[in-house]
């Protein structure tokens, strides 16, 4: 027995205070719901092709993308001619590649489906030229397709709402979305929806003044349903073309807060109907497999149609978006691959497991 | 945290439990489970792979404990091993010697700088009773000058904050500046708020050199994201190659991270992991301890944590009268109110459960998510009720009923549960209390 009296006292009454809670446990104890939905088994291999790449802006991008990738590509480069420098396949190559994979952040799961794949090849295929052939054609057949950026909005204003966990870049991705719309001479508008982080509507104010939009603001610590009901009737009064709504960052698991987003969403559907027309998820291309659980819980709370993988160009791959795709099959709409304006670009997802495993 | 890990690996022992003893073959088989799980909780591929190779090597070899059984065995290497591979000992934030201490904060975008700024200010001036200054540095990102500005404020009495100019600072001059600043008002530690980039690059390193060469910090803090992937022990390298660090703080592990970065960083760059960011909330910043957190990732909890906050959330003398209460059976609902605030301020349900060993099954998922609100409208049940009644709960009388539920918004039947769950309670406490702390374990398991 400790010898202590005064701190037996205290342990035991802190013990006692958990009691309570204990007592609770039983009665909270609630019926799991339902099993998530199963992940897609099977993977289409045939998709319809994409129209070729013909705008200028795309061969840039393509580059950036590469220049981004650049160090991480010569070591897989590297590791897979290591891999298959004996010519033929072996169970240690595919080793090497679940490596490389798995380095990537791909994910245990994709990476397993994808080798399994490999290890079916027929013989005369299991090579370096075959293996990478199949690698990337699966890889392609992972990643969702992209609906195609259309040259006119199909409706106006075309609400876009920007959700995600915290420090991933949402303002900032705002900030870059709204100078792409207002380079394709349409009028934006702002909602300046993060009312809890500090200095975030400032921030926000800051990229509406650098791209010549308007904006709806709030004070700190106001509801952001509020916020967003303003800056709708607004958008909807001034007749603006695109409205882009800022939200606070927010972990998936707080769900007070997934709550709130519910509500925000529900909000902007009550002051015109069918929007927000695109939720998108941003995700930080450093997150491991946590961005997996991040996009299914969003998904789930706001019906998230696309992805923004922003931060690609330091070390990180951003492979997890293979495993989102694999999982949940959300296609990613933009990636961030630099700090400028000009460095939010569609995604392409061909350019970008071209750059991936160094095509061609 | 590190909740799937743990499912995880709790799936791979009890799979062990089943079999005589340590063989080669369900060795392997476990090691290849663990191997999965380590990478699917984003632990780095070659930190996994040589974390796999020493239990491996350990489970097979000579040390053979008789009163273990496998299972345990094999957990009690797994849990050495993961303790080992955090860093063993508890790193602790080293400022003795002349005032100001300079702290210097760096790490990528969006890592959680700022907001650790300020909780390790918060930490400071609370913890340690040394009045910090802040240091605003970032002047790229637009309105982080003005973020952390306003997050000093919230700090308290006692935290200064630089009034670094909006536009065209010098980082450099602006450290230098700030540093002599804290130094004449007597403040005694400088926190540096450093600019992030999206990635590692020279002109970033060489900015952060310069600030170092120009204030010299007694203490460079990495801040990294506990969500980043495998991408975590790259970055941690290029800081540490490329500025030199001293510690590391892990921001933003209250989710479900899995805090696969926790076991890549200090493996990596061998620098200890001091704090780690739990919350929203300035003092959402806990103090790192290897051993304890090996310990809920096993599933094993962590009674020391959870004493640590009981004791602080507990003053002596509420203790014993406590005591004293239960002892001659006079603890009334107004004594398990006080309870049930005191519990509220040591953290959420969940995470406490979370602490005791055996209960984590109970803590994850979606089963306590509710739990905190059900604390709050039990709280206003007990509000709603008059003096008389909190004393005496036996008075309660279907009328009383309807009105103690009409008025904490509740219903007659949630009025009814809570009276019952508050009847077992007083019975388990005074089953506790004759065994004077003996055995509460045994109890808090069996009673649930």
């Amino acid at each position: 027995m400790p010898h202590d009296l005064g701190s037996t006292l205290v342990l035991w009454a802190g013990a006692w205070g958990v009691a309570i809670l204990v007592a609770l446990v039983g009665s909270l104890l609630r019926a799991r719901q339902g099993a998530t939905g199963a992940a897609p088994e099977e993977i289409e291999e045939t998709r319809p092709a994409r129209p070729a790449a013909s705008q200028p802006g795309v061969v840039s991008y393509r580059d950036r993308l590469r220049g981004g990738l650049a160090k991480s590509r010569a070591v897989f480069a590297e590791r897979l001619t290591a891999a298959f420098g004996r010519g033929s396949a072996r169970d240690a190559d595919l080793e090497a590649l679940e490596e490389v994979l798995i380095e990537g952040d791909v994910g245990v799961r994709a990476t397993q489906d994808l080798l399994a794949g490999l290890r079916g090849l027929p013989a005369e295929q299991r090579n370096a030229a075959g293996m990478t052939r199949a690698l990337r054609s699966r890889m392609r057949a992972l990643l969702a397709d992209v609906p195609p950026e259309t040259a006119s909005l199909p409706k106006t204003p075309w609400v876009v709402l920007v959700v995600g966990v915290n420090g991933v870049g949402k303002t900032t991705t705002i900030g870059k979305l709204a100078a792409r719309h207002r380079a394709a001479g349409r009028s934006v508008l702002l909602v300046a929806g993060d009312t809890f982080r500090a200095a975030a509507i400032e921030q926000l104010g800051v990229w509406a003044e650098r791209a010549d939009c308007q904006i709806v603001k709030q004070g700190p610590g106001s509801d952001p349903s509020s916020v967003v009901f303003d800056g709708m009737s607004a958008a909807v009064a001034r007749g603006v073309d695109v409205v882009l709504i800022d939200t606070a960052g927010r972990l998936h698991t707080k769900v007070n807060l997934m709550e709130e987003l519910k509500k925000v969403r529900r909000v902007v559907d009550r002051v015109l109907p069918g929007a927000p027309h695109e939720v998108l998820l941003v995700v930080d291309a450093t997150t491991g497999q946590n961005a997996v659980s991040q996009a299914r819980t969003f998904a789930g709370a706001v019906d998230v149609t696309g992805v923004i993988l922003t931060k690609l160009d330091g070390s990180a791959r951003g492979g997890v978006v293979v495993a989102i795709s694999h999982e949940l099959g959300l296609p990613v709409r933009y990636v961030g691959v630099g700090e400028s304006v000009a460095d939010l670009q569609p995604f392409d997802p061909d350019a970008y497991v071209d750059a991936l495993l160094a095509a061609e | 945290m590190f909740d799937s890990l743990s499912d995880k690996l709790e799936g791979v022992f009890r799979r062990i439990r089943g079999t005589g003893k340590l063989t080669e073959a369900n060795i392997e088989e476990a090691m290849r489970d663990v191997r999965m799980a380590l990478l699917e909780a984003d632990v780095h591929f070659q930190v996994t792979k040589s974390f796999i190779e020493k239990v491996r090597e350990r489970a097979l070899g000579q040390e053979v404990l008789r009163a273990l059984s496998p299972e345990q065995h094999l957990i009690k290497i797994v849990h050495e091993e993961l303790v080992g591979v955090m860093g063993g000992a508890a790193g602790k934030l080293e400022l003795s010697g002349d005032v100001p201490a300079v702290i210097m904060l760096v790490g990528l975008q969006g890592s959680g700088k700022t907001t650790t700024a300020a909780k390790l200010a918060k930490h400071l001036l609370d913890a340690r009773k040394r009045r910090p200054y802040l240091v605003p540095l970032d002047l790229s990102r637009p309105a982080a000058i003005q973020q952390l500005k306003t997050l000093a404020a919230q700090v308290g009495e006692g935290c200064g904050v630089y009034d670094t100019p909006d536009q065209g600072g010098n980082p450099v001059q602006i450290a230098r500046d700030a540093v002599t600043k804290a130094r004449n008002a007597g403040f005694e530690t400088v926190i540096l708020d450093t600019a992030g980039r999206l990635a590692i690059d020279e002109k970033l390193m060489g900015e952060l050199r310069s600030v170092r060469d120009a204030v010299k910090p007694r203490q460079t803090i990495f801040v990294a994201d506990a969500m980043t992937g495998q991408d975590a022990v790259a970055v941690a390298k290029g800081f540490r190659d490329g500025v030199g660090i001293d510690g590391v703080v892990l921001s933003k592990m209250e989710g479900d991270a899995r805090g696969g970065a926790a076991l890549s960083i200090y493996a990596t760059v061998q620098k200890p992991l001091l704090f780690v960011g739990v919350g929203e909330k300035l003092d959402a910043l806990e103090i790192f301890h290897p051993d304890r957190v090996a310990s809920r990732i096993l599933g094993m909890g962590d009674m020391l944590s959870l004493i640590e906050k009981a004791q602080s959330a507990y003053d002596q003398k509420q203790a014993e009268k406590l005591q004293e209460k239960l002892k001659k059976d006079t603890f009334t609902l107004e004594d398990f109110r006080d309870q049930l605030r005191t519990v509220k301020k040591m953290g959420s349900v969940a995470d406490l459960i979370g602490m005791i060993p055996g209960m984590k099954k109970f803590a994850k998922g979606n089963e306590l998510a509710g739990a905190d609100d059900e604390l709050r409208r039990i709280e206003a049940i007990i509000n709603s009720m008059t003096k008389q009644e909190r004393r005496d709960h036996l008075i309660l009388n279907g009328s009383r009923r309807k009105r103690i539920a009409i008025g904490s918004g509740t219903s007659v039947a949630e009025v009814n549960k809570f009276l019952k769950q508050y009847q077992q309670a007083k019975k388990m406490m005074k089953s506790l209390s004759r065994g004077a702390g003996k055995g509460i374990l045994a109890q808090l398991q069996g009673g649930r």
